[in-house]
């Protein structure tokens, strides 16, 4: 008479994987929204400074970047040790900077031009002497509002 | 009777968003941008006038030589003091002829009533040897004092932090103590390095 037939002897019942797809669906979503892909290939590496007084770059899309620091290993033969500068994917020249700026000025909209911030990510180790010739570049392109890149913490 | 619609497996659709999940993982980078604000000075045109000097007393001279030691005011300086060194010249509580003077009157700034802003400037001087992250620790210092000076003040009269004020009061915050800090040309004590 039992109609149920009684399946092991309460085993731990399966556990139902069907809405794991959601939850994963889901965790897609968040990272696919939150992603920024990585816009350029460094060729020299970039080690923060550290600083506490920081304060966050709002929009993405009004900041320029410069990158400061050694070649990496791989670009060491080519272009040696001495610290160098990169504008978006090449090596380039400190005179290069008010080109650049020009250029990234041109991509904007007009009225965002005056929002416009120079983030300078600089290697710690390098010296003073390139940055201050980077920021007399800046200052050529009229371009003043900077931003020293830096990692939180002391 | 008519066959029951076949449902689709859908086992392995777990993989393939976990697939994807992982590569979205990979290639995310999480940092936000940050970190210290500065606004260049702008090249003067050629042709204007000398802006009129700054008396001596007014001007807090922090050098930073190609061997990162600190220099304040003509003086070897440990860079934890700088930020209280500075605080003291701008508000020179004691009236100190060696720190910087108040302005002539009385300014009356909306919300906090008159005034008595400094004069006093904050010049930074650096050799072309010195590192990067000297110079970004000496910035930090300065622009430390700075806030808290006005995290101070807003505390006083308003019981809150500067950041956590409204727009306006954090405007008069601002114009009491705004952030006067000017970099002169880099000099090349050191020789090239």
């Amino acid at each position: 008479m039992a109609k149920f037939a009684r399946k092991g002897k309460g085993g731990t019942p399966t556990l139902s994987t069907a809405s794991l797809p959601d939850i994963v669906f889901m965790l897609l979503f968040f990272f696919m929204v939150t992603t920024v892909m990585r816009e350029v290939d460094l060729k020299i590496s970039v080690k923060l400074p550290q600083a506490t007084e920081i304060k966050k770059l709002e929009k993405k899309s009004l900041v320029s970047y410069i990158y400061v620091g050694a070649p990496i290993k791989a670009f060491q033969k080519v272009y040696g040790t001495e610290p160098r500068l990169q504008l978006n994917d090449e090596l380039s020249k400190i005179s290069d900077v008010g080109a650049y700026i020009s250029a990234e000025r041109e991509k904007m909209d007009e009225r965002d031009i005056p929002f416009m911030t120079t983030s300078i990510k600089a290697d710690m180790e390098v010296k003073m002497g390139i940055i201050s010739e980077i920021k007399q570049e800046l200052k050529k392109a009229s371009a003043l509002k900077i931003n020293y890149s830096t990692r939180k913490g002391l | 009777m008519a066959r029951p619609v076949q449902e689709i497996n859908a086992g392995s659709m777990a993989d393939i968003a976990f697939l994807l999940l992982i590569f979205f993982l990979v290639t995310t980078t999480m940092d936000v941008d940050s970190g210290i604000t500065r606004k260049l000075s702008a090249i003067p045109p050629e042709n204007q006038p000398k802006p009129p000097d700054v008396k001596e007393r007014n001007v807090y001279i922090v050098l930073i030589n190609q061997h990162n030691q600190l220099a304040v005011e003509g003086e070897l300086m440990a860079v934890n003091k700088l930020c209280d060194g500075v605080k003291e010249f701008i508000n020179n509580p004691n009236d100190d002829p060696n720190l910087s003077e108040k302005k002539d009157e009385a300014i009356d700034v909306p919300f906090l009533g008159m005034m008595e802003l400094s004069k006093g400037v904050v010049s930074l001087q650096n050799d072309k040897g010195t590192s990067y992250y000297k110079y970004i620790e000496i910035q930090n210092e300065l622009v430390r004092a700075f806030n808290e000076l006005r995290d101070e003040l807003s505390m006083r009269k308003f019981g809150m932090l500067y950041k956590d004020l409204d727009d306006p009061k954090q405007k008069a915050v601002k114009k009491v103590y705004p952030m006067t800090i000017s970099e002169a040309e880099p000099r090349n004590v050191g020789g090239k390095k």
